[in-house]
């Protein structure tokens, strides 16, 4: 267990600590377990972290289904070593956020009573076999802008488990991107799918950068600790100038009529964001919120017997080793 | 080809087709696993069955010409020779465990001897996949091991799995029709031979646990037979590369 250098505004010297843990962030330190830290970072980075995990873990419903469904060997390679990176990545991150005293358990507990909150984006279905590859080029094209950023981080457990989810994310994004490119060549079907595909998608991926900044309430803080080092308009910006020219020369439509190039700055901008329905996705009422929740708490159920097997048999090996 | 080559061909579609159909059952756990690190390592053993159906398909492509995708994404549900077992549903987390230790016990069994083959290409794929399985054993061995000695719950169900799962099993040491011919050329193990050791080898660890094999059950006779499961299995598995019969891709 980790010693919880707890840092309350009310400590007394809570002051004196506060800056010397700020110049260490300026001067670019990592802030590791055992060190001093403010408790509103250490709840900001359990609260982070932990929605980063949940994310990952409801995220692999949307696309385990089709791996039942995957239209080749490649592709079901592909896809179970995707999902299961995506597994991988929900255990470290539960590791790195254990690192600020909170049990997998709690954490667990969180999610499935609905506290904690995981991406807004596996709250929409997955409609068709093009959704597989719109969300490995977009969805997780957004997420590497965004972990790249985390990557950076001033704590170091989450920002080393940023490198590594940042290198296999990077598979993610390639192979989406390949199936998306593939299909937008292919026959009549195929190109209807993958364009239906990014119509139903573009948006939600958009919103997953986060509100404007303006709308923004943790990140001025965030920022300030190091803990982000870039607002959610400067992702969503870099994400635009990256993807929308790649999706424009497939050939494919982008459902934004308000989608302009500005020569000055050399950015793309985007139309008004539907922020209303984001808003109502975040607070329950998205087409998938329900049906994930149930789905993570039924698994959860279904699995407590082989847990507490694993338990007794713990035990009866510890009390076999003790006689 | 010639009848010897033939035969060899069929025998190879028969190990895939196993390899397919069990990864399909295994894969229905990706994202429902009792615990993250099984989301992990169950996709995993997908992974590895799949890959080896496709070292299978690629030994027989070079027999028939035949495309590994065509033979499985387009192949009808009553052209799998897949064997009963692995096409049963996938039951609670002991069900799939005893599944999986009672088909990797006879993969070891059967891929240590096929390293021995006198077909090349066949010895060599066995020496990589045997590589494979004995991690896949090990991982079945140990949670039947953790199943059959944890809660009381936990062992009934153990227990309930083995009785439904072992004359199952034994479809797996039926020669095909005709099989007798390589097992002559030295081009793949005898399954007859190797169902005592398989027997007893799972007998004792499985008696050790508390765990005990029925003496009655039904044993499918061919790898035509097939139960209700395996049409359902088939069709979600092929649904998008059917979908559409103009696509060149995918």
């Amino acid at each position: 267990m980790v010693k919880l250098r707890i840092g309350h505004p009310e400590d007394p010297d809570y002051q004196e600590r506060l800056e010397e843990f700020e110049a260490r962030i300026a001067r670019g330190e990592k802030i590791e377990p055992g060190d001093w830290m403010p408790a509103e970072y250490r709840r900001q980075l359990i609260r982070m972290i932990s929605q980063h995990a949940h994310s990952e873990v409801v995220g692999m419903h949307p696309e385990g289904a089709w791996i039942l469904r995957a239209p080749s060997f490649r592709r079901k390679l592909i896809l179970l070593a995707k999902v299961q990176d995506e597994a991988g990545h929900g255990q470290y991150l539960y590791h790195a956020a254990e690192t600020l005293g909170v049990t997998r358990e709690e954490m667990l507990e969180a999610l499935l009573s609905g506290r904690a909150k995981y991406s807004n984006i596996f709250n929409y279905p997955t409609l068709t076999w093009a959704d597989v590859g719109i969300i490995g080029w977009l969805v997780d094209g957004m997420a590497i802008k965004n972990q790249t950023m985390l990557a950076q981080s001033s704590y170091g457990p989450y920002s080393r488990a940023m490198v590594r989810i940042c290198a296999e994310e990077t598979f993610h994004h390639k192979q989406g991107k390949e199936a998306v490119l593939l299909y937008a060549k292919g026959s009549r079907k195929q190109r209807q799918m993958v364009q239906d595909a990014l119509n139903r998608w573009w948006w939600p991926t958009l919103m997953m950068a986060g509100p404007h900044d303006t709308d923004s309430p943790h990140t001025p803080l965030l920022l300030r600790w190091g803990i982000k080092t870039k607002t959610n308009d400067q992702i969503r910006q870099e994400f635009l100038n990256e993807h929308v020219p790649e999706l424009l020369d497939a050939g494919l439509e982008i459902p934004d009529p308000h989608l302009r190039y500005d020569e000055k700055t050399g950015n793309w901008i985007h139309g008004p964001i539907p922020w209303d329905e984001f808003w109502k996705v975040i607070g329950g009422e998205g087409p998938m919120n329900r049906h994930r929740l149930e789905t993570r708490r039924r698994v959860h159920e279904e699995g407590r017997w082989v847990r507490e097997a694993l338990e007794a048999y713990g035990r009866r090996r510890l009390a076999q080793a003790a006689d | 080809m010639d009848s010897l080559n033939a035969l060899l061909a069929e025998k190879l579609r028969v190990l895939a087709d196993d390899e397919v159909v069990l990864a399909q059952r295994l894969s229905e756990w990706v994202s429902y696993a009792p615990i993250l690190e099984e989301d992990i390592a169950i996709a995993n053993l997908a992974q590895d069955e799949l890959g080896h159906a496709q070292v299978y398909l690629e030994l027989k492509r070079a027999l028939d010409g035949v495309d590994p995708d065509r033979e499985v994404f387009f192949k009808d549900p009553l052209e799998f020779r897949n064997a009963v077992l692995v096409e049963l549903p996938r039951g609670d987390w002991a069900y799939t465990m005893v599944r999986q230790y009672l088909f990797d016990l006879y993969e070891n069994l059967w891929l240590q001897e096929a390293q021995g083959s006198a077909y090349p290409p066949l010895a060599e794929a066995a020496a990589r996949l045997y590589k494979e399985e004995r991690f896949h054993l090990k991982h079945a061995s140990t949670w039947v091991e953790r199943l059959a000695l944890g809660t009381e719950e936990s062992h009934a169900r153990t227990a309930k799995a083995l009785e439904e799962l072992w004359p199952y099993a034994r479809q797996l040491f039926q020669p095909l029709e005709g099989e007798a011919a390589l097992v002559e050329a030295g081009y793949v193990p005898d399954l007859e031979a190797l169902w005592p050791e398989y027997e007893e080898r799972a007998r004792g660890f499985l008696q050790g646990l508390g765990l005990f094999l029925p003496e009655k059950g039904y044993v499918p006779k061919s790898r035509s037979e097939h139960t209700e499961h395996l049409w359902p299995l088939v069709v979600l598995m092929q649904s998008v590369a059917r979908w559409d019969p103009e696509a060149q891709a995918w």
